[in-house]
C-alpha cells in the first residue's frame, strides 16, 4: 500500500479540444471547479481537495472529483466536467461517495467453520490460511475443477485480469465465471459472431450526430440517466427517436414511436422490420454486397415476418412496423443501441443479431451518427469480460479453445500449456454443478447471486451443497452472509484502476483515500493466496499499476489490444478507447469505418434468426408475462445502494407495477405466482404497463426478490438466464412482505438513520421512486 | 426573468432525483435539499416535474414580503435568497405565501429553507448544482439566449396565474412551442381564507396569493 501522501499524486488531467458540434448541450459553457485555485475552492474547508475520478456505478462511467478533507478522508462529491458526462451525474452517482466511510464497511475478516455458527472476526492471518487449507483439501479430496471461482464486472480491469489468472495459474481449476454472465454475454456473443469483436461500434457522442435512434430493451432514463442528455442532443437537432420497451418508459414517454411490445418477442419484430425495409426497397444494396455474407439466407428467412405476423406475436398495430421501417431505413444516418431488454432471453444473442442484421442491411455502421452499439450495464460491464475472468475466454478476449491463444498465454504467464485448464461452465451452471456436487467449493469476488441469479431457490440450495465459501466485499452481502470466510475489501475511491465504460472507452479511476484499517484491495489478498498455494512468484503484484502493465502485454497483438493504454495517457487524455496496439496510438472509438469488420474477410456476418417462445410456457394457471429491471435510485443487487440514506428514501422497496385492467388499487397486496414461488407486493397501477405484464424491479433479498420469482432458463449460446419474460399471474393478498435490514456482522446493526423507511408498505409514486413529499 | 437563471423542462425531466440528491451536496444546506420532485401524472404516466424556487419579481418575492422579520434579502441579480439565520424566527409566515410551495420550515431549528441558486457556487463561476448534475438538461441554467441557441425554437414562459393573480417570475418555465402568448397555470385559485368564501376573486391577491404549502 501506498501513503497518504501518495494518494494525492494524481495529475491534473489536461483539457482535452473538443468539436463542440460533437459534444452534449447544456453544460458546454459550465466551469469545472477543478479548475479554480484551491484557497478559492470553499474557503470554509481547509485543505479540501477534488481528486478526479470516476463513479463507481454504470456502464457510462461518468467523471466525479470526490472531496477529500484534510484528514484524507472522502466527505462528498463535486460534478466533473469530463466529455463522457459534461457534469452530469445521477442519484446513485451523487451518493456513491457516502459507501466509502459508511458505518456498514466490514473492516475485519469474518470467519466460521460451519453455517451453524455466527461469524467471527478474525485476523488476515488466519482467514487466509483457513481459506488455503480448504482450498487444498478440497481439491486433494474432489479434484482441482472441484473448486470454483466467481468475479465480478464491477471490479477494475486488473483484478478481473487478476480473477482469471488466480483461477487457472494458482488454483489450477476451469470453474471461473462472473457476473456479467447475467449481463453482457448476450450481446457479446452477437458482436463477436456478427463483428468478430465484441464492443459497441460507436462513442456516445456520435448520437448527437444521428438523424434515427432506435433504443431496444433499454431504460436509458433510469439504468443510465446520464446518457439522456446524448438522446436530447439528438433529438434537439431534429432526430427521430424509437423506443422498444413493453413498459413506457421516462424515455419512451416523448418518443416519436413507442414499440410496446410483449417481452421476449423482439427478434420477431426486428425481421418483420426488416422484412418491411426489403420491400419498401430501402436495403443499402451496395453496402450489403461489399461488405456483408449470408445476405441470401437472412432475406429468406424475413420473407415470413410479415408485420401482421409480427403484430400477432408481439401484440403490437402492424403499422408501427412499417412506420419504424420507414423511419430507421429511411433516414440518412441511424443508430440502434439496445441493452438488457433484448439481452435477457433464451434467444439473447438473436435478438442482438436481429438488430445488427438490420443496421447492416441499412448501411447504417461505421459512420458518425450511423451505428449500433450495446450499453453494458454495469460500470466495467465491458472491461470485466475482456480479460479473462469468463469461464472460455484469456486475456486480451482470447479464446482458451485456440491452441495459439493458449501457447502464448502460458509462455506468457511461465507455466506448461497442458497445466492451463480448458473452458469451464457459465456462472447458472456452476450453481447447477454445486448442487450436484461437482463443485464443492468456491471463492466469489465482488458478486451477489442471492440477489442478482434466478431462480433463488436454486441458487441457495448450490451455495449450502459448498463445503467452503469466502467471498470479497466490503459491505456483507446476502451472498457473503452465507459464507464461510469474508475478507474485508476496498471500494473503488481506496485503489487505483481502469474500467472500459459501454463506448469501450478506458477510464482511469484515482485514488482518493487510505482504506480503513483492516481493510486490504482484491489485489492484495489474491495475491497472499496465490503465495500461501505456491504460485506467489507468478503474482508478485505491489499494486493495481504493475498488474495493469501486465494486462496491457498480455493482450498485445489481440484484438482488445490495451498495449498503447498507460495510466499516464488516460490522464493526459481523459480516455482511450480500445484497440490502441501502440503507445502513440490515438484509440479507436469508432469501428467499422468503411464497413470494416474484424472478421479475416473484414465483413459483417449476417445469422439468421428465428423466433421462437420464451422458456416459461403459458398457460391457464399461468398467463400473464413477468419481467424485471431496475429502478433510478439502486444498482445490481443492492448490497451498496440499499445502505444509503437517500437512494432508501427515493425508493425504499419494490413493488409490482399492474395495469388498471386487474382491479387493483395502488398500495394493495398483490401476490405474484410463478412456478418458481410467490411473493407479495405493493401493487403500483399504472397504464405504462402493457396490461398481459407485470413488472417487479430486482435489487432486494428474498422475500421481496424479483429473482426468486424468475425463471434460471439459459440462452444457449451466451448462457445468459431469461430474466425478462416468465410466466406468472397475481392474485389478492393480505400483507405485502417486508423488506429485510441489509446483512451486518453480529453485533452491528445496519446503519438505522439509512433505513428509515425501508419497512414502509407503500409502493413510490412512480417507477422512479417517491415524490419529495411523499417521504417517512 | 433573471439574466442568468434557471431554466426549468418538465418535458425532458426523467424523474431521476438527480437534482435532489445534487442540491443535497451543497454546504450551507447539506443533507437538506430544496428541490420538490412530483409526479403529477400517478397511475397514468412515469412523468415528472421539479420544482425550485421561482425568485418572484412581480410582485416581487411574495416570501420576502410577508416576512415579519425582514429576513429574505433580494440582491439586485434578482435572487431571493433564503431567510438569514440570524433573524429568521421560523414563523411559516412565507411557507404560506408562496403560490409555487417551495420554501420548507427546518421545524427544529426554526430556520426557513429555500434555493438561492447557490450562491455560493455562482459566486465562485460555478453553476447551481442542480442544473449542473441534471442528466437531461430539464433544469438549465444560462441566459435565454444560451438556451434558444442549444434549443431552437423553445418556447419560454416566466408568466405564472392563480386564479386571478399572476405573477412573473426570475426562473423560466419551457413550455409547447404552439401554446402562444397566455400565462402558465400555476395551480388552483384562492376559495377561501380562513374559513371565508374569495371564489377565487382577484380581492383576495395582494399579498395572500394561494398555494401549497411545504
Amino acid at each position: 500500500m501506498t501513503g497518504v501522501d501518495a494518494a494525492f499524486n494524481w495529475t491534473v488531467p489536461q483539457d482535452v479540444p473538443l468539436d463542440p458540434s460533437v459534444a452534449p448541450p447544456g453544460t458546454r459553457n459550465f466551469r469545472d471547479a477543478g479548475g479554480l485555485p484551491a484557497d478559492r475552492w470553499r474557503a470554509d474547508q481547509t485543505k479540501q481537495t477534488l481528486v478526479p475520478t470516476h463513479c463507481c456505478f454504470c456502464g457510462v462511467q461518468c467523471g466525479m472529483y470526490l472531496r477529500v478533507d484534510e484528514h484524507g478522508k472522502v466527505f462528498g462529491v463535486e460534478p466533473r466536467n469530463h466529455d463522457i458526462n459534461r457534469s452530469r451525474l445521477c442519484p446513485k452517482g451523487l451518493n456513491a461517495y457516502q459507501q466509502v466511510n459508511h458505518p456498514d464497511r466490514l473492516t475485519a475478516p469474518l470467519i466460521r467453520r460451519s453455517r451453524d455458527e455466527e461469524f467471527r472476526e478474525a485476523s488476515w492471518e488466519e482467514a487466509l490460511d483457513f481459506t488455503v487449507a480448504e482450498i487444498r483439501r478440497i481439491q486433494a479430496e474432489y479434484g482441482r475443477d472441484a473448486f470454483g471461482m466467481l468475479g465480478g464486472a464491477s471490479l477494475f480491469s486488473e483484478k478481473t485480469y487478476l480473477v482469471g489468472k488466480f483461477a487457472r495459474v494458482a488454483l489450477k481449476t476451469r470453474h471461473v465465471d462472473y457476473n456479467g454472465r447475467l449481463c453482457m454475454v448476450s450481446a457479446a456473443g452477437a458482436n463477436k459472431l456478427a463483428f468478430g469483436i465484441d464492443r459497441a461500434g460507436n462513442p456516445f457522442r456520435d448520437i448527437l450526430q444521428t438523424d434515427c435512434l432506435l433504443i431496444a430493451g433499454s431504460n436509458v432514463g433510469e439504468c443510465f440517466p446520464v446518457m439522456t442528455q446524448y438522446l436530447w442532443g439528438a433529438r434537439d437537432r431534429g432526430a427521430t427517436l424509437v423506443v422498444v420497451d413493453p413498459r413506457e418508459t421516462a424515455i419512451a414517454r416523448t418518443a416519436d414511436v413507442h414499440v410496446a411490445l410483449r417481452s421476449g418477442t423482439d427478434s420477431a419484430f426486428f425481421n418483420a422490420v426488416l422484412h418491411m425495409v426489403i420491400k419498401e426497397g430501402l436495403v443499402d444494396e451496395e453496402f450489403v454486397a461489399a461488405h456483408t455474407t449470408g445476405w441470401e439466407e437472412v432475406q429468406a428467412t424475413v420473407a415470413s415476418y410479415t408485420p401482421e405476423r409480427a403484430a400477432e406475436i408481439c401484440g403490437i398495430p402492424a403499422e408501427q412496423v412499417v412506420q419504424v421501417a420507414r423511419m430507421f431505413g429511411g433516414a440518412e444516418k441511424a443508430m440502434a443501441w439496445h441493452a438488457r431488454g433484448i439481452e435477457h432471453h433464451t434467444q439473447g444473442v438473436e435478438n442482438c443479431l436481429s438488430v445488427i442484421n438490420l443496421c447492416a442491411a441499412t448501411g447504417q455502421l461505421g459512420r458518425p451518427g450511423a451505428g449500433y452499439g450495446t450499453i453494458t450495464g454495469q460500470g466495467n460491464g465491458q472491461g470485466g469480460r475482456e480479460h479473462g475472468q469468463k469461464s472460455d475466454m484469456l486475456p486480451g478476449g482470447r479464446s482458451i479453445a485456440d491452441p495459439a491463444a493458449r501457447a502464448f498465454i502460458s509462455e506468457f504467464w511461465g507455466i506448461q500449456e497442458s497445466e492451463l485448464p480448458q473452458a469451464g461452465t457459465s456462472m447458472m451452471e456452476m450453481v447447477w454443478q454445486m448442487q450436484r456436487e461437482e463443485i464443492r467449493g468456491l471463492l466469489g469476488v465482488c458478486n451477489n447471486p442471492f440477489v442478482s441469479l434466478p431462480h433463488y431457490a436454486t441458487v441457495k440450495d448450490g451455495y449450502d451443497r459448498l463445503q467452503f465459501h469466502a467471498q470479497f466485499d466490503f459491505f456483507l452481502s446476502e451472498t457473503a452472509a452465507n459464507a464461510h470466510v469474508v475478507f474485508p475489501v476496498t471500494t473503488w475511491a481506496e485503489d487505483e484502476g481502469v474500467m472500459a465504460n459501454a463506448e469501450a472507452r478506458v477510464v482511469k479511476h484515482n485514488k482518493a483515500q487510505e482504506p480503513p484499517p483492516g481493510v486490504r484491495t482484491d489485489t492484495w489478498v489474491m495475491c497472499e493466496l496465490a503465495k500461501r498455494l505456491g504460485e506467489g512468484d507468478k503474482f508478485a503484484f505491489p499494486g493495481a499499476r504493475e498488474v495493469f502493465d501486465e494486462l496491457r502485454a498480455a493482450s498485445r497483438g489481440s484484438v482488445n489490444d490495451y498495449y498503447g493504454i498507460t495510466y499516464e495517457r488516460l490522464d493526459q487524455t481523459g480516455g482511450i478507447a480500445w484497440p490502441c496496439p501502440e503507445l502513440d496510438h490515438p484509440g479507436t472509438p469508432r469501428l467499422f469505418e468503411g464497413g470494416k469488420t474484424y472478421h479475416a474477410d473484414g465483413k459483417v456476418h449476417l445469422q439468421v434468426v428465428e423466433w421462437h417462445p420464451p422458456a416459461d410456457a403459458f398457460d391457464e394457471a399461468y398467463p400473464m408475462r413477468l419481467t424485471t429491471g431496475r429502478t433510478v435510485a439502486h444498482y445490481l443487487s443492492g448490497n451498496q445502494t440499499r445502505r444509503l440514506g437517500a437512494l432508501v428514501e427515493q425508493t425504499p422497496r419494490p413493488w409490482v407495477e399492474v395495469h388498471p385492467s386487474h382491479g387493483f388499487r395502488t398500495g394493495d397486496p398483490v401476490r405474484v405466482v410463478t412456478r418458481r414461488g410467490s411473493e407479495v407486493f405493493p401493487a403500483l397501477v399504472t397504464e405504462a404497463i402493457r396490461p398481459d405484464h407485470v413488472f417487479v424491479p430486482y435489487h432486494w433479498p428474498v422475500p421481496t426478490a424479483a429473482n426468486a420469482l424468475t425463471i434460471d432458463a439459459l440462452d444457449p449460446r451466451s448462457k445468459i438466464p431469461e430474466y425478462k419474460v416468465c410466466a406468472c399471474r397475481i392474485e389478492r393478498a393480505q400483507h405485502v412482505d417486508e423488506v429485510p435490514a441489509p446483512p451486518t456482522p453480529p453485533g452491528r446493526p445496519a446503519y438505522p438513520e439509512a433505513q428509515a423507511s425501508r419497512t414502509t408498505t407503500r409502493p413510490p409514486s412512480s417507477p422512479q421512486g417517491r415524490g419529495t413529499g411523499e417521504g417517512s | 426573468m433573471m439574466g442568468r437563471t434557471l431554466f426549468i423542462d418538465p418535458g425532458r425531466c426523467i424523474g431521476c432525483q438527480a437534482c435532489v440528491s445534487g442540491c443535497r451536496e451543497c454546504d450551507s444546506h447539506r443533507g437538506k435539499s430544496m428541490i420538490h420532485l412530483d409526479y403529477p401524472d400517478e397511475g397514468h404516466s412515469v412523468a415528472s416535474l421539479p420544482t425550485v424556487c421561482m425568485h418572484c419579481e412581480d410582485p416581487v418575492a411574495p416570501c420576502a414580503e410577508v416576512c415579519p422579520a425582514d429576513a429574505i434579502l433580494i440582491s439586485p441579480d434578482g435572487v431571493v435568497h433564503e431567510a438569514d439565520p440570524t433573524r429568521c424566527i421560523g414563523c411559516s409566515n412565507c411557507v404560506n405565501a408562496c403560490p409555487f410551495g417551495v420554501p420548507k420550515i427546518d421545524l427544529e431549528a426554526k430556520l426557513q429553507l429555500k434555493c438561492n441558486l447557490c450562491y455560493d457556487r455562482t459566486e465562485l463561476g460555478l453553476a447551481p448544482m442542480c442544473a449542473t448534475v441534471c442528466p437531461t438538461g430539464a433544469l438549465f441554467y444560462g441566459t435565454l439566449e444560451e438556451l434558444q441557441a442549444e434549443r431552437p425554437g423553445v418556447s419560454v414562459s416566466s408568466w405564472f396565474e392563480f386564479g386571478d393573480t399572476s405573477i412573473s417570475t426570475g426562473v423560466g418555465m419551457i413550455v409547447p412551442w404552439d401554446r402562444g402568448e397566455r400565462p402558465v397555470p400555476g395551480g388552483l385559485p384562492l376559495v377561501a381564507i380562513n374559513g371565508r368564501d374569495v371564489g377565487g376573486s382577484s380581492a383576495a391577491s395582494g399579498g395572500l396569493p394561494g398555494g401549497g404549502a411545504a
